[in-house]
């Protein structure tokens, strides 16, 4: 693909024994809002660090707008970095810390001043411009590193976990900036996360990884709705899974033999192996108290254990009723609290039954 | 019994115990009454310095016009300035390849960089003597300043360690993203060390080069192994002084020893005070 700004070809990275990254291949495309997501040493940060250029990889291709980048060192890549940390010079003022990129490669001084000054205004710093990085809040220190890395106009803006140091309210409205800078400057973000709400929310397209492998690339609702893999449908999300096997296949039809639910009929186009894992997410989940009058429908009973109330929704654990000798089964259930009294409808030690359909169960191949 | 029970003393309050403050008292007086009383002498009008007999500056006067005393000073000056720029670039150089480099023998070089801190003054000095009359001839019939040279060698051996040392630990608080944050904005490898790392560093690289003079200008040992007869230096000129007898100038020469190394350990406390660091 031509048109790709980058593209990342498998690229392999090994610490001695240990392969970090193992063959990825990613094309990312112009303007495109990336996320790398995966759980700490997966590989997702020592990828950033390879296109940023300050490791190389062991072997493969990294290419930015067309061009090899494994010979040519971090400071004449044309991408830049907000790092974790934020990286901001302790010792320079807000401004001299946004000039500091421009400086360093001899644009004249009036440029640079309308540059840092453009920069600043745009994260909403042009206040603050005379103070020093230890004045200033963490979510300040932030922005001070965005202008610092937007001023250089990069063709490509690399994030590492820009809002893991963040609060919670902070982070949710820096979500929202992050989206909207992208979109205002049109430059390819590249950000790398361990927070799925993060990516889910932000990113255009999410690459997956686990112990150096990309399990999946995919837009946020497709890798929700339709995980590749046990791994994927478990890290995004919340989600039940039961083991089973496959007892019978026909044109688009599946028939699987599970413990706890024992004969499921789904529909299932696509591969599965004899040893399958369904997966149903604990929005999906009705539950009613009285047996409910649906047809078709997947339903087993249990008791609720454990209840979490979080005001919009409310979570709880469900253990069914005929659980198997390897002990009792819980699954995860979400509650939407959408009328006032829905509170008080059903509390723990009640029995119920629970119920969903089968199109919304997931087939997946370890 | 409640009327004996002090408000609120907490576990940690010892400030508060009256044996405890007798002893810390006492411990002062210990290590500053001679040091006062040097001083209080100092300004004593009388020749065999033992009993008071009134108030008088002369004596800084008559230290001032001893020309040998005041060369003794104007050498010390001169070897601890060189002294203290050498040892800083030098000792500055080897805590940023210590925190820099990983090689082989990294431990056993730290560890030999800082043996002249751990080795007794008297060994160095005479190993310095030996050193000096075999290997160079001994420089003292020099021309001056570079009669002192064999002095200040000797004393940039034993300083820049300190220096290595303050260096290192500053740098050990560097963030090395910074680094990163700057060749990533476009910088080359000589101005993120000039624009980021030595900004960085420069307060520990001061406090060092100020403990370097501190020290270059307070040695008696190994300055006493490596001069000759015109070569002395301001303690090792005191100390012959002494040898005759106790004036008020000798106090007088001493208070102001006292008086520069107390100023110039205070900048350099002030250069590692935690605020220093926390901000820089």
């Amino acid at each position: 693909m031509s048109e790709s700004i980058i593209s990342i070809r498998n690229v392999t990275k090994t610490f001695g024994a240990v392969r970090a990254v193992n063959d990825v291949s990613i094309d990312i495309q112009a303007n495109e809002f990336f996320a790398l997501l995966g759980p700490s040493g997966c590989g997702k940060t020592t990828l950033l660090r390879m296109i940023a250029g300050f490791t190389n990889p062991s072997a493969g291709q990294i290419l930015i707008d067309g061009q090899d980048m494994v010979a040519v060192p971090p400071n004449k890549r044309p991408v830049n970095m907000v790092f974790q940390s934020y990286a901001v010079f302790p010792h320079m003022s807000v401004e001299q810390n946004v000039a500091y990129g421009l400086q360093v490669v001899g644009t004249p001084a009036a440029e640079i001043s309308t540059r840092v000054a453009n920069a600043l205004e745009r994260v909403g710093l042009d206040e603050l411009r005379t103070r020093m990085p230890g004045q200033l809040s963490g979510g300040q220190r932030q922005r001070v590193a965005l202008a610092r890395a937007l001023v250089k106009q990069p063709k490509v803006l690399l994030l590492d976990e820009p809002l893991s140091a963040l609060d919670a309210k902070l982070r949710e409205q820096m979500q929202f900036e992050l989206s909207q800078l992208q979109q205002d400057v049109g430059v390819t973000f590249i950000i790398v996360t361990h927070d799925q709400d993060e990516a889910l929310s932000m990113a255009d397209r999410i690459a997956v990884m686990q112990d150096g492998n990309v399990d999946q690339i995919a837009e946020p609702g497709a890798l929700y709705e339709k995980p590749a893999n046990r791994f994927v449908a478990d890290f995004i999300g919340k989600v039940n899974l039961f083991d089973g096997e496959v007892s019978g296949t026909q044109a688009g039809k599946l028939t699987v033999e599970t413990a706890v639910l024992g004969k499921v009929h789904l529909t299932h186009d696509g591969e599965a192996q004899h040893q399958v894992c369904l997966a149903i997410r604990p929005e999906k989940i009705r539950i009613s108290k009285t047996k409910p009058d649906v047809e078709g429908h997947i339903t087993t009973r249990g008791r609720i254990t454990d209840w979490a109330y979080y005001g919009d929704c409310s979570h709880m654990f469900v253990e069914t009723e005929n659980a198997t000798q390897s002990g009792a089964v819980r699954l995860g259930v979400v509650i939407q609290n959408d009328t006032r009294d829905a509170v008080d409808a059903l509390d723990i030690g009640d029995d119920v039954h629970l119920f969903w359909s089968p199109d919304d169960m997931l087939v997946l191949n370890d | 019994m409640g009327v004996f029970k002090r408000a609120s003393q907490g576990p940690l309050d010892y400030h508060r115990r009256l044996w405890l403050r007798l002893y810390v008292g006492l411990t002062f007086l210990a290590i500053y009454a001679p040091i006062i009383t040097l001083i209080i002498f100092s300004f004593n009008d009388s020749r065999r310095n033992i009993v008071w007999r009134g108030f008088t500056t002369k004596y800084y006067w008559k230290a001032w016009n001893n020309d040998s005393l005041f060369e003794a000073f104007v050498n010390s000056l001169t070897i601890a300035s060189v002294s203290t720029i050498v040892s800083t670039i030098l000792g500055t150089m080897v805590a940023l390849l210590l925190w820099r480099f990983r090689f082989p023998l990294k431990s056993a070089y730290e560890g030999l960089m800082a043996l002249p801190i751990v080795v007794p003054e008297i060994c160095m000095g005479v190993a310095m003597l030996a050193f000096f009359s075999r290997v160079t001839g001994f420089p003292t019939g020099w021309i001056w300043p570079f009669n002192l040279s064999a002095i200040t060698a000797a004393h940039i051996a034993f300083s820049f360690p300190f220096v290595a040392i303050v260096v290192r630990s500053r740098l050990a608080g560097f963030n090395r993203e910074l680094e990163e944050a700057s060749k990533d904005l476009g910088a080359s490898e000589w101005q993120t060390f000039w624009k980021v790392i030595f900004p960085f560093m420069k307060p520990g690289v001061i406090a060092g080069a100020l403990l370097a003079f501190t020290l270059s200008l307070d040695d008696f040992v190994v300055t006493f192994f490596t001069s000759g007869p015109d070569t002395l230096t301001f303690p090792v000129k005191v100390y012959s002084m002494v040898r005759f007898s106790v004036t008020p100038e000798v106090n007088a020469a001493s208070t102001v020893l006292v008086a520069i190394t107390i100023i110039v350990t205070i900048i350099a406390m002030r250069f590692q005070s935690p605020e220093k660091m926390a901000r820089g």
